[in-house]
């Protein structure tokens, strides 16, 4: 259940959509069922009234789209933040991706997402609808006579389960408390790769990656993938691919994806959201987060405006190349 | 008609593995079903489908198609595609089976895609009735019924047995092979059970959805429809749809430069990428919306317009499961009118 509800988000955006503070509210509609919900621009009150939602399913992080709507849409632009996404909102802005006054952040306090295949793996297939109000999730199958009720923390999704912050970091306005960054148990998956052996390691990788289709969807959500053209669909790029010529291929664009975003990456965790493959894509990137962190000591994209990533700041005190390479003897 | 017990399907199985490679759904590592080669203790995935379709036996998303090797000023066009064997896939459900129908109508007719027909010519698909359909599926909207498959077999599973109906020449000999495992029964207990699928049919969020509104001779009244504009927003410009989905089979045809050759290769294309068809002039669908909309206009108006009625959507449901923003046939279908009142 979320603390905010999709009334009291509505009766906010109408009234800046009334007063003319805001033209255009980016924020999520409401599906077929209760959890396939698309990200959409509502322009005015009636259609926020007939279609926004806000539940245990508004995964989606919106401030990518910021982007293009930005440059598309006429006036300002009111845009729903959960504190993940925040992280993602102030990277862009770092990386001067969007027009910061033309847009009118409202932070909204954020409880977990639900995974669909998570609840699924309860309940089945067949489900009709989903109630998101209560204590826990109750499920309404065409099999069932009754609901099911299901715990919300049994089908947090895995970025929810280890949340790194419930802090908003950026915002015009709040709905709720500012938060704070948690303790969270990210890392741990990470060190239990590093603790394989390298054969092993390549074995879980091999494993992960064969199953990727190429599909792009996690370049294509990715916050940090805002390249005009991306080298991988460019023709003059010399490297464009469309399908992986071999299984080393398969790993190497997914490889050159995170060492392009490493540094810039909040861990929002969209790409792990949207892979129909289910490849746990977070891992790479959260290696190198990890990696950073040890080394150069803790940062975390997205925090401020105009930080620097460890990766593009040269200091003193940086760790000298060698002491890098009897880092790697030791994770061998 | 006949019957095995659930019990000795493995050795059943077993026996269709020696004659030939056999392909079933079994739940993959992360608990996803995946259709994989047989192996003795292989399990058959309880999930409702796979996430990649069965087309990729047939039309697999990246294949070699031949080696140029020059010589002075010789080029050698090498045949590289190795020899088809026989193979069978197992547990193929009704709208996968229709799928092959429509990508059939593409690859077989003339010019005819020999690669392709020969994978059709050696698979031999055994398809099995949906028990507990999902509420993304809306086959029925296709005129399809989940609860008769058709392929060369066609099989039954209901609590203790499994139903084994031959269809075609090729089922007729796969059904030889297995005969002393299987034995002759009525068909009482699979009728019985398709009943009982209708009647889930009936039930399904999605059972309202009709085609009444798209089809050959409509692309005038749909082109310019404003709704296309709010139904692309969001999309992501990413080719999941198309790649998980049984019917897509737009493809690429690229050289690789290996060295000392070239290796013509094909790879499977999406609509929805801004590359996508471009040509000398440029791009002729210069913006999302109207790589968007070609998807779905291709499966609702170009294909039917051009094949004699059939819609080149067969209701499986991945696009719904599988879309990152959750837009997909349906949603565009209800938009432009296809729900029956």
């Amino acid at each position: 259940m979320q603390k905010i509800t999709k009334e009291q988000l509505i009766e906010r955006a109408s009234a800046l959509l009334r007063d003319g503070t805001v033209n255009h509210v980016l924020g999520w509609a409401q599906g077929e069922f209760d959890y396939d919900i698309t990200p959409a621009v509502f322009s005015d009150e009636s259609s926020l009234t007939g279609n926004f939602v806000w539940n245990d399913f508004c995964g989606a992080n919106f401030s990518k789209y910021l982007v293009s709507k930005c440059r598309t849409l006429e006036g300002k632009i009111l845009v729903f933040l959960k504190p993940c996404d925040t992280y993602s909102f102030n990277q862009l802005l770092t990386e001067h991706r969007f027009d910061r006054e033309k847009v009118y952040a409202i932070g909204i306090p954020c409880e977990g997402m639900a995974d669909i295949d998570k609840v699924k793996a309860i309940c089945g297939d067949g489900i009709s609808s989903i109630d998101c109000s209560g204590e826990k999730l109750s499920v309404t199958s065409i099999y069932e006579d009754s609901p099911i009720s299901v715990n919300t923390a049994d089908v947090l999704t895995e970025r929810c389960v280890n949340c790194k912050s419930k802090k908003h970091v950026a915002y015009d306005e709040l709905l709720g408390d500012e938060g704070d960054i948690l303790d969270s148990a990210r890392f741990d998956e990470v060190a239990k790769i590093e603790a394989m052996t390298p054969d092993e390691r390549f074995a879980f990788w091999q494993n992960e990656l064969s199953r990727c289709i190429r599909c792009n969807a996690c370049r294509d959500v990715c916050p940090a993938c805002t390249c005009e053209v991306c080298v991988f669909n460019n023709p003059k790029s010399g490297v464009e691919n469309k399908a992986p010529a071999n299984s080393f291929e398969e790993k190497m664009f997914h490889i050159i994806r995170a060492f392009h975003v490493a540094g810039r990456c909040t861990d929002c965790g969209e790409c792990s959201r949207v892979c129909p493959q289910n490849i746990p894509l977070h891992l790479l990137n959260r290696k190198f987060i990890k990696e950073m962190n040890e080394c150069y000591g803790e940062y975390q994209a997205g925090e401020t405006v105009g930080s620097k990533s460890p990766l593009t700041d040269y200091t003193l005190e940086d760790l000298e190349p060698g002491e890098v390479f009897d880092r790697g003897d030791i994770n061998a | 008609m006949r019957k095995c017990s659930l019990d000795s399907l493995n050795s059943v199985f077993a026996k269709i593995a020696e004659a030939m490679a056999l392909y079933l759904p079994v739940d993959g590592s992360d608990g996803r079903a995946v259709f994989s080669k047989w192996e003795d203790g292989s399990v058959l995935s309880n999930a409702l489908n796979t996430v990649r379709s069965p087309k990729d036996f047939f039309f697999p998303q990246s294949e070699d198609l031949m080696r140029f090797k020059t010589e002075g000023k010789n080029i050698e066009i090498i045949d590289i595609r190795p020899e088809s064997e026989d193979f069978a896939v197992f547990g193929v459900r009704a709208c996968d089976v229709k799928s092959f129908d429509i990508l059939d109508r593409v690859f077989l007719t003339e010019p005819c895609d020999s690669y392709y027909a020969s994978r059709r010519e050696h698979g031999v698909i055994i398809s099995l009735a949906c028990t507990r359909p999902s509420e993304t599926c809306f086959c029925q909207a296709f005129g399809i019924d989940p609860s008769t498959p058709a392929g060369d077999i066609s099989c039954f599973k209901t609590d203790n047995e499994m139903y084994w109906q031959a269809n075609t020449e090729k089922g007729e000999a796969l059904l030889k092979a297995i005969e002393s495992l299987t034995e002759e029964c009525t068909d009482e207990a699979v009728n019985e059970q398709k009943e009982k699928i209708r009647a889930i049919m009936k039930k399904l969020p999605l059972a309202s959805l009709t085609t009444n509104s798209f089809g050959g001779g409509k692309t005038t009244e749909l082109f310019d429809r404003p709704e296309w504009a709010e139904l692309s927003e969001a999309c992501l410009g990413c080719g999941t749809c198309t790649f998980v989905c049984p019917t897509c089979q737009c493809y690429d045809i690229k050289d690789f430069n290996t060295g000392n050759g070239v290796i013509r290769y094909r790879c499977w294309d999406s609509c929805m990428y801004s590359e996508f068809t471009r040509m000398a002039h440029g791009n002729n669908r210069i913006s999302q919306k109207e790589r968007f909309r070609q998807r779905f206009m291709h499966k609702l108006v170009y294909y039917p317009e051009n094949n004699d009625g059939l819609f080149s959507c067969v209701g499986c449901g991945r696009c719904l499961s599988r879309c990152p923003i959750s837009m997909n046939i349906v949603k565009v279908m209800k938009k432009l009118g296809g729900e029956s009142k």
